[in-house]
């Protein structure tokens, strides 16, 4: 192909950054996935859909900012952001007081139910936003490229995402291993039974955790906006792809969600230049089976005395 | 004395779980038709010696050798053919099961998919069943779903789905526990009876009962044997009263 | 009277035999060839719905990847199908005759190897039950050789859903892509698309599903099913009786794998074409509900499910395209949360009690409960129908089973 040295540098490089945006999707898809599947065991298939909501909670402000206050328009997305959190931590709430509760150890069942939500949340979606995909917009500094030297460009929305993405890891490990509620979370998840003689209300941390879970989906639906348009079946790509990294880093381990989402968001996004992207996409789902199957409790799993 | 005189010889076992011993560097032998008891205080390591000598849990270092083919390597299924019965703690019975389904799944016949697939209730599973059932006091339940049983039928349900098995070694894990007076009795002679052709290792609690069955009693403690014998100098051991009573 | 009502109630023979009746004689003589030609189409997912039964209902072991077999299986047939209609005489006007249309499309010269042998029936008959099967082997070796199980199997299933479909769409210049295989027009010279030949087959694909029914009823009553139940509830249990559990999960997968293909490849047939929107995961969550509304453990149940299922998927879809998917949505709810054994469920709750219930006054043709019989179907049905707590082994924070006197010393 001709390529030289430093064309392929940079290749590597922007692929690498257009990995990482991806990166940044998948995984706080993934720590939202992996609160309620590692600490609650439960399977929540509607969990892309939560992420739809963040997305149309961002794109429903910009058009309400832009109608009625567009001086507000550079300000905007951070308060998004908040409200799409909100929004889905709410949702979330309200769907584990539904559904979610009464199906506790029936795994599962609780895929199957939650695969219902999903499918009459998009038809809501569907409804109520039509069809056809949206796209925000977005602030103007959330646009252009940053070109540290010639050749390379660094799309600054990526670089806002991660920066959104590491600020709300860093938030989640905080609350999970610093804060009250992730105590409760933690006793809860290492035993159950005794959480409860010692007087944590279990029903209300495990509703806790469900909505919290949800509301990083709907932070993943914001940063979404940034890259892609939103429609109605926008969640459902990637729940396949935020189930794998969850398995794959190891159900219990947030550290292990961390690393697989980099190394399966960078795998694809590599050999995406390389191959057509169907490919690319076949090629590491089948290397992510291949290690599940060398190590079916994923990378990161402790070892258990049983 | 050579170690191919004992059904079962365990030769420094360890096992760790992430640094943590749980047991350690451990020696047990068991003589052919012995009724070995275990007991120790809570943590000892009693259950996961009986994992890992049925393979539910991999060794670390060391060997198990049963009629002196080396057990550590094989897989669960493998070392249950080569006859060692285990016995959950909490009764693991097929509850949608009637109890003679329970029985007649744990004939060791058909075992491959294809065996499953072809066998049939012969008469001589049927008899096989019906003395089992005599043993273990089920007869007139066998066509009762296994999950209405009382407590102390399940337990019995269980050794008789080992019986059907036929082990050279059954282990037994808290045998009596939740069984009234009376069940425990019914179970020491039940015990007693079993254990003529084979060999037995037994976890448990109640020193009565312990007494009662006892040929052995090995006292573990923090995955290690702390002593060894009749049950009368193991509870004079002084090491042994600290153990129980020191803590 | 009274005779004929308690067997309805209490055999399962019974429940065959009217389902035979409804799909023999009732919707054909009561349905024009259009909607019959549709039913048609529905029983073939029956097959999966059946395949499910046995895998999910009696293994515990949910997949969610049926409908990768059921492609495959009507792949094979597809490609047997499109070859005959793509010969040189008819093909004359492509830049390369000979080949189907969409690899002349693709700028393909030449048939892929791979396409050759299914030149033959023999071998597209032979492929659409053992290409489904083998990797059904391939795969459950895998997982269940190293304990995979529970949700991790239903995801892995889900991610080889994506890859296949995946693979089919990007591959288009030997998959037909997104469109899939299509065109069909005769096997071995016999127009399919005839009335007389979709009457044909529709029966055809009825009887090989009854016999789909009853190879699945025998190895339920074989102790093979009988080991199923078991493991589904108490896996160590059967492991610690001297069973390498691994080799039945990959029997019973097998099962099923081989029952979609089947199915797929009667769909081919009766439908005319094969595309990769039966493959993938929605579809193939679809099927799952399909056995689920006709009731998880029960096999006539699942014919009766997908029958169900999809009248409504086709009614509503035509009148009221808005509310199917949240009735679809109320369906996958409501069979797991308010009826999780599904019609059956009611079959055995509501309707069978009241068909025997003067057998509290004259307590005499109570069926006998003796060991000796204890292959007794209604004793099996009654076993298995009732609502099973699902056991917590699925749960991969229950592997650490409770050791009450085990407590780490830390």
């Amino acid at each position: 192909m001709g390529l030289s040295a430093s064309d392929l540098w940079n290749i590597v490089v922007m692929q690498g950054f257009a990995g990482l945006s991806l990166f940044s999707v998948l995984l706080l898809m993934g720590l939202g996935l992996a609160i309620i599947f590692g600490q609650m065991g439960v399977i929540n298939m509607a969990h892309g859909e939560f992420m739809t909501v963040g997305a149309y909670t961002i794109f429903m402000l910009s058009s309400l900012t832009e109608t009625y206050a567009p001086s507000l328009m550079p300000y905007y997305f951070l308060v998004a952001i908040a409200v799409a959190f909100v929004l889905a931590f709410a949702a979330g709430w309200l769907a584990e007081w539904a559904l979610i509760r009464h199906l506790y150890r029936r795994p599962l069942d609780t895929l199957l139910a939650t695969w219902g939500l999903s499918l009459g949340m998009q038809q809501i979606f569907r409804s109520t936003f039509g069809a056809k995909e949206v796209s925000p917009t977005l602030p103007e500094w959330l646009l252009g490229s940053w070109s540290p030297t010639e050749g390379l460009d660094i799309p600054i929305n990526g670089m806002f995402v991660m920066g959104l993405t590491l600020l709300v890891t860093g938030g989640v490990f905080l609350m999970l291993y610093r804060s009250r509620w992730g105590l409760r979370v933690r006793a809860t998840v290492s035993n159950r039974g005794m959480a409860n003689a010692i007087g944590i209300n279990t029903r209300n941390t495990d509703r806790m955790t469900f909505a919290i879970g949800c509301g990083i989906a709907g932070v993943a639906g914001a940063a979404f906006t940034t890259i892609g348009s939103t429609g109605p079946t926008s969640g459902s790509l990637y729940i396949v792809d935020a189930f794998l990294v969850v398995t794959f880093g190891g159900a219990a381990s947030l550290l292990g969600t961390v690393a697989s989402a980099f190394g399966i968001a960078q795998t694809q996004s590599i050999t995406e230049f390389f191959l057509t992207g169907s490919m690319a996409k076949v090629l590491t789902l089948l290397a992510i089976i291949t290690i599940l199957m060398i190590r079916p409790q994923g990378l990161f799993a402790l070892k258990m005395r049983r | 004395m050579s170690n191919s005189d004992y059904v079962l010889a365990i030769e420094d076992l360890t096992v760790s779980f992430d640094g943590f011993k749980a047991i350690d560097t451990l020696n047990l032998y068991v003589d052919k038709g012995e009724l070995r008891v275990i007991i120790g205080p809570n943590g000892a390591g009693k259950t996961t010696l009986l994992d890992l000598i049925c393979g539910k849990t991999r060794a670390s270092a060391g060997s198990i050798k049963f009629k002196n083919a080396e057990m550590t390597k094989l897989a669960e299924h493998e070392i249950v053919r080569s006859g060692i019965g285990r016995k959950f703690q909490t009764p693991s019975i097929y509850e949608n099961l009637t109890v003679f389904k329970n029985l007649e799944v744990s004939f060791p016949r058909g075992r491959g998919v294809f065996g499953a697939l072809k066998f049939r209730c012969t008469d001589d599973v049927k008899e096989r069943i019906a003395e089992v059932a005599g043993e273990i006091g089920l007869e007139e339940q066998l066509s009762m779903e296994a999950g209405l049983l009382s407590h102390g039928q399940k337990q019995w349900l269980e050794i008789g789905m080992l019986l059907m098995q036929d082990p050279e070694l059954l282990m037994l894990d808290e045998p009596i526990a939740g069984m009234s007076v009376r069940e425990r009795e019914l179970t020491a002679e039940l015990l007693d009876r079993i254990c003529r052709n084979r060999s037995m290792i037994v976890i448990e609690h109640d020193m009565d009962f312990v007494k009662k069955i006892a040929h052995k009693v090995t006292v573990m403690h923090q995955g290690k044997i702390l002593a060894e014998g009749p049950m009368e100098r193991v509870q004079s051991d002084p090491k042994v009263i600290d153990v129980y009573l020191g803590h | 009277m009274d005779k004929f009502r308690r067997w309805i109630a209490s055999s399962d023979m019974a429940s065959i035999v009217v389902l035979a009746i409804v799909v023999f004689a009732v919707l054909p003589a009561t349905t024009d060839i259009f909607r019959l030609n549709l039913i048609g189409k529905y029983l073939t997912y029956a097959f999966v719905a059946v395949g499910l039964v046995m895998l999910w209902g009696y293994g515990g072991i949910l997949s969610l990847g049926q409908g990768v077999f059921f492609g495959l299986g009507g792949y094979c047939m597809a490609m047997f199908l499109k070859l005959e209609a793509s010969d040189p005489v008819s093909t004359k006007i492509q830049s390369t005759p000979g080949i189907p249309d969409f690899m002349d499309w693709n700028q393909l010269t030449a048939l892929p190897f791979w396409w050759e042998p299914f030149r033959h029936l023999p071998v597209a008959l032979i492929g659409m039950l053992v290409v489904p099967m083998v990797l059904a082997a391939v795969i459950g070796f895998a997982m269940f050789k190293r304990r995979v199980g529970g949700v991790y199997f239903a995801i892995i299933t889900q991610a080889v859903a994506m890859i296949i479909t995946v693979l089919i769409i990007g591959q288009q210049g030997y998959t037909g892509g997104v469109n899939g295989i299509t065109d069909l027009k005769t096997m071995l010279g016999w127009d399919i698309r005839t009335d007389s030949a979709k009457y044909i087959l529709y029966f055809a694909n009825a009887i090989l599903l009854f016999v789909a029914i009853f190879a699945c009823r025998a190895v339920q009553r074989t102790k093979l099913g009988t080991l199923l139940l078991a493991m589904r509830d108490k896996e160590d249990r059967v492991r610690f009786s001297g069973y390498d559990v691994a080799n039945f999960k990959v029997f019973v997968f097998c099962l099923a794998a081989t029952l979609c293909g089947v199915g797929g490849a009667m769909f081919t047939l009766q439908v005319g074409f094969m595309s990769p929107s039966f493959v993938g995961i929605v579809p193939s969550i679809e099927m799952v509900i399909f056995a689920a509304v006709g009731g998880r453990m029960s096999l006539v149940g699942a014919v009766y499910g997908t029958l169900l299922v999809n009248f409504g998927k086709t009614y509503f879809s035509e009148s009221f395209p808005e509310m199917w998917l949240f009735l679809m949505a109320a369906l996958f709810i409501g069979v797991v949360m308010a009826f999780p054994n599904g019609l059956a469920g009611l079959w055995e709750s509501y309707v069978k009690p009241w068909l025997l219930r003067e057998r509290q006054a004259v307590p005499v043709p109570a069926p006998e409960k003796t060991p000796a019989v204890a292959e007794d179907p209604s004793e099996a049905e009654a076993a298995s129908t009732r609502p099973v707590a699902r056991s917590p082994e699925h749960a991969p924070a229950s592997k650490n089973r409770s050791d009450g006197v085990d407590p780490a010393v830390a």
